[in-house]
Order: structure tokens, then C-alpha cells, then sequence
């Protein structure tokens, strides 16, 4: 990185004639560690110092005074609160398998065979990244449930309960598994196939040795994420879970039936654990993923077998049949009378006016919260990223920047939730007047996914050569218009999948916001499980498809704009 | 191109802006009154309506929750209240808040003219006014019974017979106000023993516990469950709304309590408070609390209610809040302790 030559601006007294090549912190820089430091301030105000709160929260009584480990011991000694532990662990290992295993199937029948409609099982795979988790979850009641048409298929065996949740939670986590195996499939190197067939290798043999070895990091680290998300989710436990505790409804109950702080501190810094440690090993395997794919490498292609896309063709469409039946049977049952003993069509359910959750308020407040998140928090995260990928020296401040953006993604959400209630509720804090108010639900979301979208941010940002900024400060061009004018230009894809994932998030989130809300800002997401909670299920599916809607939308938007915009910017990527 | 890039993003950032500006700016002046209460939703539109037409000058805010999850919201805010008044609350809640200092007593004008029961009578002036009883009631879906050949249950007994196992489904009472009147009231019919043992037989048949009160009989009504322990607004609703249920009043009497309102102590907004409380004494109320509850707090006004159970004002136990009140907590943490614990996956034989 070649130090900016900028005369004018030069600090006085800061460089000596004939010192040794040192590196020139110039006015700009200092503008520019000012905007990072201000960043990294408001991360620690977001996360680090509540969760500060929630820890100490844990080790206090219900007055404040400090009791060590008392809070940790009263949960391990309560049977009904440690066989949540057991129940987690079981229910999210369990759901890992499954998914894990499913989700490489669709993969590899997405990159290793020719079955045709690819494009269509790719776009359906990721439909329940639209919904909230909760809305599977109805769904599930509605097809499996007492009155479910395909109750046979359980056996006599009850859908609330460990059923319940490991069906819901698969179809959940489904998306975002598939994403990173096939991320993973597809770095692949064509040339080692083509050596293992010329060796005489047969296609069992070639599995073993070629397929699975190249994805293997890419296989651990989908299973981590699929059990982090499992043992934090807690919409699809809370609907079908029936008398099945974990840890994630615990939390819930704990603060919201009990209104017991500590003790649901307590519970949520037990469900930080796994999700921790989850989230550094994932961190370890992801650093030892990089250069599998060398420039010499050539994509694989697939060759036609006609029984073996025959097979794929069929699972995959099994899968997608499932995915857009707990669509179907949601957007059904939102619009029957009432089922399942009238089910003659009708819109009443979507009339939240007489209902629990906040009525059509509740879904106004989602797309305002969303709006906001996806605009504050996309200027924050770009501009955060591209301090720590562009500015000059500062490696400590850097680092410490990194550090701060990838610690959201370690964090349930429900303890987040919680932790910015002991934080921002607290009457000393300065920043109390956010309480209860739509900006905490904005600050609280964006911090919540922020670690995501920073990393799409760094990645799109290292592949603009560093050289822009060096000829742009060698032609006294301030760094700002370079910003604006190369940097941002260049990283539209990128900024938009960002403003996506934020908007989307936020319109879907539970967990997190379920704690701050106020009666002025209730959110459609925490209406579903308020009006399932109260036994509306036709009306919370009812706005469970609203959000499903929504968040469509503003992809199918997204994708529109990407298209337009990418053709206007980034015509340069074509030669 | 830059330019083109710039007006897009322009239109792209004013129409954000727009849509988030919808949001503010209606703010009239009128009195923002923060009220607590467990009053099912599908009332409160009407409630806040009819009160709203005759003080226009006051705008009612519902925070709304079972009643369990709003007393113990209102225990936890105690150093802090922010409600200015409860209403539509179990009177042992309020009791039981109000022995820890809660609220203000206030006669609202007309409280004469209730029943002595109905408010309280160990304060002057009285710090809780009782509104309406809702009253507990079995939802029995009498085609689903059918299904699993489930004879009409007609007393508090007969559910705990083992043909009933896994058909039953009661709310939590730590979270729902109608699941503790079930409790109390059993507790108060049988005696302390005979009640846990009667709640243990019980709890084997219990398929699972709820957290909202009217979730069973919705759930009954659906055909979700054969038998739903609830009350007798939420049954007679759903039986009105077209649902193959029964609602049975069992015969050895049923648990009920009071909605009622108090005012908070330290409320800033204490007129508009006593307006919501002058109102909701008056007949006009109490006709339209009897639009879904057979027994209302001013004599002579009630008049019977479709597809309520019939005989139930006779079932009515003789229920002592105040031992309700004072045992509440108590009786809570037992039951958690012996019936939130149904962790284990359960081996169905």
C-alpha cells in the first residue's frame, strides 16, 4: 500500500526531513480513522457493552447485588431447565444431520447432474429464507396436526413435540445450508475427475476420493451454521414444541412469562455457548478453506446419465414439492373460514384489526423498521468495511474493527434482545430515551446481521485493485470522490445484496425484537406468534404470507434493480 | 452513466424517505392513556371506540397480554409503573398488587350502584372496581369425541378417567388468568391435598399446556384437541361462529374472577385515568360488557347470553380472592414445580 503523497495536509511536526520511510498519516487519514473509530464506537454501544450487561445480569439477584455463580446453580439444579440442554442438544444435532444431508443431495444434483428446470429447484430452495421460522411451523400444524390431511404419514406419533421441531427446523435452515455446500461444490476442480476417471476409478471411488475431500470444509461449516441456527431458533420450538422445552423458549418464557431478567440472562448466556464455540470453529475451517481452487483449475462439467438425473430430478422435486407445499398450505389456511370445518375461501383472516399482535400497524411498523435497517444499515456496514479494507495504516484500529463486525454473528438472538433490554432499560444510561422506541429495533437489527453483511462488503472490496486508490491520491483526488465515484460505482452488486439481506431479515426476525417492541411498535413477525400464542393460527399465517409477500417482493425488486444498475455499472467486468 | 447512476440512487433515497415519513405526524392533542389489560383482542376495538366517543379529548393505548404475563409485567415495572391504569384485569392480580402499593383508590362516580361484591371493600375509597366475571367452562368437540368415542364429560372428575388421555389441553396459569381461576378454584373446592391430587391424575391426561386461556377452546373448536379447559365468552363465541362444540359447566362448580380496574399510583395522566374509570361504571358500559359475559357488576342489568352453558350462574363458586390473592405466588411456583417439568419426550404406550 503505497503512503499517500499529500503535501498540503501534512501535519506539521509529524515527519522530519531524512527521517527513515515512514508512513504519512495525512488529514485525510485522520478523517478517515475518525469515521472508523466512530463506527467501532457504535458497535460497542450495539453489542459489546450490553452484552457486558447481560453477563453481569447473570451473576446478580433480582436487586442487583452480586451472588456469583448462584443463578448458574439454581438452573442446573431445576430438572424442567437443565432437560432443556439435553432437548437442545438433541433436537439441533439430530435436525444437522438431516439437513446437512439433504441439502448435499440437492446440491449435488444442482452441480453434478444434467436434470433439467436447475434454475427453478435453485430459486425454490431458497423460499423459506422469506418467512418468518414460525410460519413453517403453522404450517406444519396444519398438515400434520390433529386435523392435518397427511397426519397419516406420522404414524399415530404426535406433531408437537421433538417431531415437530426437527421437521420445521430442517425446512428452515434448508436455504441457507444449500447456499454454502453449493458455494462449496462449486469451487471443484473439473481436472481431478477427469484424472480419477482416466485412472480407472469408479464413480463410488471418485465420491469418496475427489467429491468429498473438496468439499469437506464446506460441509463442516454448513453444519455449523445449521446447528447454530437450530439451537437459537425459537419461533419453529415455540409453535409446535407442544410440553418439548429447550433453551430457546426457555429464554422466552423466562422473561416474558415470568418477567425473571436474571434468570432468562442466565439461560440465554447458556444458549451463547454453543453458538460460540459453533461460530469459532466454523471461523478455524474457514481458514483453511482458502485456495483449494488454483487458476489452472477447470470447472467441472457434468455429463448426462440418464438414470442418475432421473434420480436427482425426482429428489430434488420431491424437496421443492415440500418447500411450496408449506407455502401452499399456509396461504391455504389464511385463506379458509374456518378450518377444517368450513372451507369455503375468504379474506376475514387478514382482518388482524380484532386480533392479538398489533393489527395492520403491526405490518406497516415491519416495512418501516425494514426500510430504515436496510438504508442506515447498508451505509454503516459499506462504509465500516471500506475503512478497514482501504485505509492506510491504523492496524490496530483495524483489526479491533474486524474483531467488533464479526462478533454479531456469535450472538442468538434472543440474548441480544435481552442484553439491549438490560443495557438501554437501564435508568442511568444516557441513551435510555431509545427504549421502546423504532430506532432500537433498527439499531438492534442492524447489529444482529451485521457480521454477514460486513463480510459480502469485504468481499466485494477486495476485488477492487488498491491501485484506484493510489493513482486517485497521486492526482490529489480526495479519498471521498474516489469513494463515491470508483468504489461504490464498482460495488452496487454488492451494496444491494447487502440492503437485500437487511431488509429481508428484518422483515422475518423474532428473536431479537421480541423483547423491544412497544405497543407503538409492534412488528408484523412478533404479531404471527402473538396471534398464534392466542390461538389465531388462520390470521397468523395470514401475516406470516404478508411477510412472505413482502420480502419477495423487495427481492424480486432486488433483483430488477440489479439487473438494470449492473448493466449501467458494471459494464467495465465485460471486455 | 455517473449522472444516470446518481438520479437513480437519488429516486431510490427520496422514496425511501417518503414512505418512511407516512409514519409520523398525526399527533393531535389529545391525552395518550396507557392502558394494561388482559380483555380478549377481538373486544378491545369496541371497548376503546364507545369510551373514545364519549371523552373524545382522551386516546386509550392497549397493551395487551394473558393475564399472568401482565401481572407479572406490572410486578416487574413496579419501581418504574408505566401504565397509568389497569383495567379489565383479574381482581386477584389487582389485589395482589395492590397489597404491595400499586395504586390509588378512587370512587369512580356511580361505584354505589355495583354490587358490594364486585369492588373493594376492605379500602375506602375502593383501589380495585370489579367490571364483569368471565367464568371457567369445559369446550367439548363433539365431533371429533366421536372419533375417539369420548363420552360427554359433565363434571371436573370425569376428565381425569383414562379414557380422556392425551384429549385435554388447559392453559398454563402462570401465564394465563383463566388457567389459575381452574387452580384456585380447585384448590378451594377440594382442599389443598385433594386439589394437587386431583391436578396430578389430571396432568396425565393433559396433552399439552397452553399459554393464552381462550387457546384451548379455539384449539377444541378446531378440532385441534376433543376437550379444551377455557371459558365461557370464548366457548359460546366459538360455538356461535359455527364450531361442533359443547360448552360444559362441570357440576362441581367452576372457578371464575373478576375483571377490574385500578388506577396507578404514580400515573401522570390521573384525569383521564378517573374519565376511563367514571365510564366504566356506567350502564352504558356494563351493557355493552354484557354483550359476551352473562354477570356484570351493576345489578339488574345482565341478560342471558347465547350459548352460554346453561345453570352456570348457579356453578359459580363462592371464590375467596383474597386467598387467591395472598397464596397466588405460592400456588404458581407448585405448580411449575411439579407440571412445567413434562420435558422428557413422552413414552405413549
Amino acid at each position: 500500500m503505497a503512503p499517500a503523497v499529500n503535501h498540503a495536509e501534512t501535519m506539521p511536526g509529524q515527519i522530519s526531513v531524512g527521517a527513515p520511510v515512514k508512513l504519512k498519516v495525512s488529514g485525510e487519514d485522520w478523517i478517515m480513522r475518525g469515521v472508523l473509530v466512530a463506527i467501532g464506537l457504535y458497535l460497542i454501544v450495539a453489542i459489546v457493552l450490553p452484552l457486558y450487561a447481560l453477563l453481569s445480569k447473570s451473576f446478580q439477584n433480582k436487586d442487583g447485588t452480586f451472588i456469583g455463580l448462584a443463578n448458574f446453580t439454581e438452573f442446573f439444579s431445576t430438572p424442567a431447565l437443565s432437560y432443556s440442554v439435553n432437548n437442545s442438544l438433541t433436537i439441533a444435532s439430530i435436525s444437522t444431520v438431516i439437513v446437512v444431508s439433504l441439502a448435499f443431495v440437492y446440491a449435488y444434483a444442482l452441480t453434478r447432474s444434467c436434470m433439467p428446470f436447475k434454475s427453478l429447484f435453485k430459486g425454490v430452495a431458497l423460499i423459506p429464507i422469506l418467512m418468518p421460522s414460525l410460519l413453517p411451523a403453522i404450517s406444519l400444524i396444519f398438515m400434520f396436526g390433529k386435523q392435518g390431511f397427511l397426519r397419516f404419514l406420522l404414524f399415530g406419533h404426535d406433531i408437537y413435540g421433538p417431531i415437530g421441531i426437527v421437521m420445521g427446523e430442517v425446512i428452515y435452515v434448508f436455504p441457507h445450508v444449500l447456499m454454502i455446500i453449493l458455494i462449496a461444490m462449486s469451487m471443484s476442480d473439473g481436472r481431478l475427475y477427469e484424472a480419477s476417471e482416466s485412472l480407472g476409478a469408479s464413480k463410488v471411488r471418485t465420491f469418496f476420493t475427489v467429491t468429498l475431500p473438496g468439499i469437506r470444509y464446506g460441509l463442516v461449516s454448513a453444519g455449523f451454521v445449521a446447528f447454530t441456527l437450530i439451537i437459537t431458533d425459537f419461533g419453529v420450538p415455540k409453535v409446535v414444541g407442544g410440553q418439548y422445552n429447550v433453551l430457546a423458549t426457555d429464554v422466552y418464557k423466562q422473561v416474558v412469562g415470568r418477567q425473571d431478567f436474571e434468570m432468562g440472562a442466565v439461560v440465554s448466556m447458556v444458549l451463547l455457548i454453543p453458538a460460540v464455540i459453533a461460530f469459532a470453529a466454523d471461523r478455524i475451517v474457514q481458514r483453511k478453506q482458502i485456495a483449494i481452487l488454483t487458476a489452472r483449475a477447470v470447472p467441472y462439467a457434468p455429463q448426462p446419465s440418464s438414470g442418475f438425473d432421473a434420480i436427482m430430478t425426482g429428489f430434488c422435486a420431491l424437496i421443492a414439492v415440500i418447500i411450496v407445499g408449506i407455502l401452499g398450505v399456509a396461504l391455504f389456511a389464511s385463506l379458509v373460514k374456518f378450518w377444517p370445518y368450513n372451507l369455503s375461501l375468504t379474506l376475514g383472516n387478514y382482518d388482524f384489526s380484532l386480533r392479538d399482535g398489533g393489527g395492520w400497524d403491526a405490518y406497516a411498523n415491519s416495512i418501516e423498521m425494514a426500510a430504515w435497517t436496510a438504508v442506515i444499515g447498508t451505509c454503516v456496514v459499506f462504509i465500516g468495511a471500506y475503512l478497514v479494507e482501504k485505509s492506510k495504516g491504523f492496524h490496530t484500529g483495524r483489526a479491533a474493527m474486524q474483531f467488533l463486525a464479526m462478533m454479531p454473528m456469535a450472538v442468538p438472538g434472543l440474548s441480544l434482545g435481552l442484553a439491549y433490554i438490560f443495557f438501554f432499560n437501564a435508568p442511568d444510561n444516557p441513551l435510555n430515551f431509545l427504549y421502546h422506541t423504532m430506532p432500537i429495533l433498527v439499531i438492534c437489527t442492524i447489529t444482529h446481521f451485521y457480521t454477514v453483511s460486513h463480510l459480502t462488503a469485504v468481499t466485494a472490496l477486495k476485488q477492487i485493485d488498491a491501485e484506484f486508490e493510489s493513482v486517485s491520491a497521486s492526482l490529489k483526488v480526495p479519498f471521498y470522490k474516489t469513494f463515491w465515484r470508483v468504489t461504490v460505482p464498482v460495488c452496487v452488486p454488492a451494496i444491494l445484496d447487502i440492503s437485500m439481506y437487511f431488509f429481508v431479515n428484518a422483515m422475518t426476525t423474532v428473536s431479537a425484537v421480541v423483547f423491544l417492541y412497544s405497543p407503538d411498535t409492534a412488528l408484523a413477525s412478533v404479531a404471527v406468534l402473538n396471534m398464534d400464542d392466542a390461538g389465531e393460527q388462520a390470521s397468523a399465517a395470514a401475516m406470516g404470507i404478508m411477510i412472505v409477500l413482502t420480502a419477495g417482493g423487495a427481492r424480486l425488486l432486488h433483483a430488477l434493480l440489479t439487473r438494470g444498475l449492473a448493466r449501467r455499472t458494471q459494464a467495465w467486468r465485460k471486455r | 452513466m455517473r449522472t444516470n447512476f446518481m438520479k437513480i440512487l437519488t429516486a431510490v433515497a427520496a422514496g425511501g424517505l417518503m414512505v418512511l415519513g407516512l409514519g409520523a405526524g398525526s399527533a393531535l392533542a389529545k391525552t395518550d392513556l396507557l392502558v394494561y389489560t388482559a380483555i380478549e383482542a377481538d373486544e378491545l376495538a369496541k371497548f376503546k371506540k364507545a369510551f373514545e366517543s364519549d371523552y373524545p379529548d382522551v386516546n386509550i393505548k392497549w397493551v395487551r397480554d394473558s393475564t399472568g404475563i401482565v401481572t407479572s409485567k406490572l410486578m416487574a415495572e413496579k419501581s418504574n409503573p408505566k401504565a397509568d391504569i389497569v383495567w379489565g384485569l383479574a381482581a386477584t392480580s389487582l389485589m395482589m398488587l395492590g397489597n404491595e402499593g400499586y395504586f390509588q383508590g378512587y370512587a369512580p362516580k356511580g361505584v354505589k350502584k355495583l354490587g358490594k361484591l364486585y369492588y373493594d371493600q376492605v379500602n375506602n375509597p375502593p383501589q380495585w372496581v370489579g367490571q364483569r366475571a368471565w367464568i371457567a367452562s369445559v369446550c367439548f368437540n363433539t365431533v371429533e369425541a366421536g372419533k375417539y368415542g369420548l363420552p360427554l364429560p359433565t363434571s371436573w372428575a370425569d376428565l381425569t378417567k383414562s379414557v380422556y388421555k392425551g384429549h385435554v389441553i388447559m392453559p398454563n396459569p402462570n401465564s394465563s388468568g383463566t388457567g389459575f381461576l381452574d387452580v384456585s378454584s380447585w384448590l378451594q373446592l377440594m382442599g389443598e391435598d385433594k386439589g394437587w391430587k386431583y391436578m396430578d391424575a389430571l396432568h396425565n391426561n393433559i396433552a399439552r399446556y397452553t399459554h393464552s386461556g381462550s387457546k384451548p377452546c379455539k384449539l377444541a373448536a378446531r378440532g385441534e384437541i376433543p376437550v379444551g379447559i377455557s371459558f365461557a365468552y370464548r366457548g359460546a363465541k366459538s360455538k356461535n361462529k359455527g364450531a361442533p362444540i359443547e360448552v360444559i359447566a362441570p357440576i362441581e362448580g367452576i372457578g371464575w374472577d373478576l375483571e377490574s380496574f385500578a388506577i396507578v399510583k404514580n400515573t401522570k395522566n390521573l384525569d383521564a385515568a378517573r374519565k376511563l374509570a367514571d365510564w366504566s361504571v356506567s350502564k352504558k358500559a356494563m351493557k355493552i360488557y354484557n354483550e359476551e359475559y352473562a354477570v356484570v357488576a351493576m345489578p339488574g342489568v345482565a341478560k342471558p347470553v347465547k350459548n352460554f352453558p346453561p345453570g352456570i350462574l348457579s356453578k359459580m363458586i363462592e371464590n375467596d380472592f383474597a386467598w387467591a390473592a395472598k397464596n397466588r405466588i405460592r400456588i404458581l411456583n407448585e405448580w411449575r414445580k411439579r407440571y412445567d417439568s413434562k420435558s422428557e419426550p413422552k413414552k405413549k404406550k
